[in-house]
């Protein structure tokens, strides 16, 4: 297994920051995964870690962060995270778009500015798995890397004041799903109909970091009805398990 | 039940915090000046969680509809029961159909009311906190009843404590933050020897600075933020997330504020100044 050399910064009272080399990286976010179980076997209680990318934000809800004693536990961590018999099981989750004109509002800029007609920019679209590398932004905002180059495109000059929630987008490297109503400069490409956030779960989020994400395109009649059982609850995101 | 006859700017209920969602991208939120918050409660004997109202600028009018024991701490908005004065950090007994009514802001930006035993509004992903969309509301609405527990029977150990109020501060102490040794030696002795104004482009999510400092081009991979989070932006503004602020970010994080500056901070409006010293 390879090692990263890993850099821990202190960040204020409550918080330590552990970062891998700046590189968006399926087997640089696969170690981090490894090292925040090996951390969380620990079961030190009142730790938060927001993996974002190449790195690792630990907040301490309940004590003040004593540095040295995290760093050497972090340190351990680390060396024994291949020791654990820990089985991490990561989904690949089909999530159905609708790119209708009614929703996908840039559709026409994007399929000019990038040469594809709107069916091939579809098409690339969906033919990809995306790898979250991230939750944040907004509650239930997927980081997500693995965009072809051919579907890279500037954000807008202005951004828009309201994006309507589930809304698709491309910008730059990334593409991702507006999880509510926000002000955002991406291209918005299509719309979502299924909740990526519910705060009325226990689980609020099903996508975890590390997890995959495919869009498949739907039309606007099974998007009525995927919005309703989103709505009420009784929509069931379709999963492939991958292994670990 | 309290009944809220007038919700004033932005009232919202608080408690400490809405802890363990960090990572589904969901902020902190809690109330902003946690050190009145936990003086409040103290003296009205309740968990140091307990759930109270923020209030800010211009405050409510709240009608009691059962007998309890009130605490008020955080900004001077000249608040009055039943057009009686009430001062801050006093255990105040209240009756069935008493009036709580505020008026001029005389200091600091956010007031907050403390009720025995906290508000009991529903807990979402285990806090009381409002943030929209996690709660469905983001603030209080004329007309919205709030309940808590009518109680006649408390007697407080300690029925008030005199402070001296932290309203004059105005320098906040800072931690290096992850991206510190990014900042040039240009903008160091900006930092720790101007004085910065707060702009209008300041809420429950960040508080913005007027004054530029020298820009930069550094980027960095969008990672975790925290409420006191002092971000540089290229342009050279300063950003200073607070609780409502996002989970992960782009910009360097340079700073981070101590806990205790978090609540000096969150007594500060447009226009008033502050510097920082480096701990």
């Amino acid at each position: 297994m390879k090692s990263y050399p890993i850099n821990i910064k202190s960040f204020g009272e409550c918080a330590v920051l552990v970062e891998w080399p700046p590189k968006v990286d399926e087997s640089i976010l696969m170690d981090i995964l490894d090292f925040v179980d090996s951390f969380k076997a620990l079961k030190i209680p009142g730790w938060e870690m927001v993996i974002a990318y190449n790195s690792v934000t630990m907040v301490n809800n309940e004590d003040p962060v004593d540095f040295k004693k995290i760093e050497s536990l972090i340190t351990d961590s680390y060396s024994g995270r291949h020791g654990s018999k820990i089985t991490r099981q990561h989904n690949l989750w089909n999530i159905p778009v609708c790119y209708d004109l009614e929703f996908g509002i840039d559709l026409g800029e994007v399929s000019k500015t990038l040469g594809l007609s709107i069916e091939e920019l579809i098409a690339q679209h969906t033919s990809h798995q995306y790898i979250v590398y991230g939750i944040g932004f907004l509650p239930g905002f997927m980081y997500l890397g693995g965009l072809p180059k051919s579907l890279e495109i500037p954000r807008r000059s202005e951004p828009r004041l309201a994006v309507a929630k589930g809304s698709v987008g491309l910008a730059g490297k990334q593409t991702g799903v507006y999880p509510q109503d926000s002000p955002g400069g991406w291209n918005i490409i299509g719309n979502c109909p299924i909740p990526l956030f519910n705060p009325k779960l226990q689980e609020p989020c099903f996508v975890k970091v590390g997890d995959k994400v495919q869009f498949h395109a739907i039309s606007k009649a099974e998007y009525d009805l995927h919005k309703i059982e989103g709505e009420v609850g009784i929509y069931k995101p379709e999963k492939v398990v991958l292994n670990a | 039940m309290l009944r809220v006859l007038k919700s004033g700017f932005f009232t919202t209920i608080q408690d400490l915090g809405r802890f363990g969602y960090r990572d589904k991208g969901v902020p902190v939120a809690g109330a902003m000046d946690t050190a009145s918050v936990k003086k409040a409660n103290l003296l009205l004997e309740n968990e140091a969680n307990a759930a109270v109202m923020e209030i800010t600028m211009t405050g409510p009018t709240l009608e009691f509809e059962n007998p309890t024991c009130i605490c008020l701490s955080g900004a001077h908005l000249s608040p009055t029961l039943n057009n009686r004065p009430i001062e801050n950090y006093q255990v105040v007994k209240v009756s069935k159909g008493d009036i709580l009514s505020y008026g001029k802001l005389e200091k600091g930006f956010r007031g907050y009311l403390a009720i025995k035993g906290g508000f009991k509004t529903a807990e979402i992903l285990g806090s009381r906190s409002q943030y929209f969309p996690v709660t469905s509301h983001k603030r209080l609405k004329d007309g919205d009843e709030v309940d808590y527990h009518g109680t006649s029977s408390f007697s407080p150990a300690i029925s008030e404590i005199k402070l001296h109020d932290r309203f004059s501060i105005s320098t906040l102490e800072v931690y290096t933050g992850p991206e510190f040794s990014m900042l040039t030696d240009g903008q160091l002795a900006t930092i720790f020897s101007k004085s910065f104004t707060i702009s209008k482009e300041n809420n429950r999510m960040a508080y913005q600075l007027s004054e530029l400092i020298e820009g930069h081009s550094n980027s960095i991979l969008t990672s975790g933020t925290l409420p006191g989070t002092i971000q540089l932006t290229p342009a050279g503004r300063l950003i200073i997330l607070m609780k409502d602020g996002q989970t992960t970010g782009g910009y360097p994080r340079i700073l981070q504020l101590s806990e205790n500056s978090i609540s000096v901070l969150a007594q500060k409006k447009f226009g008033d100044s502050l510097s920082f010293k480096l701990l």
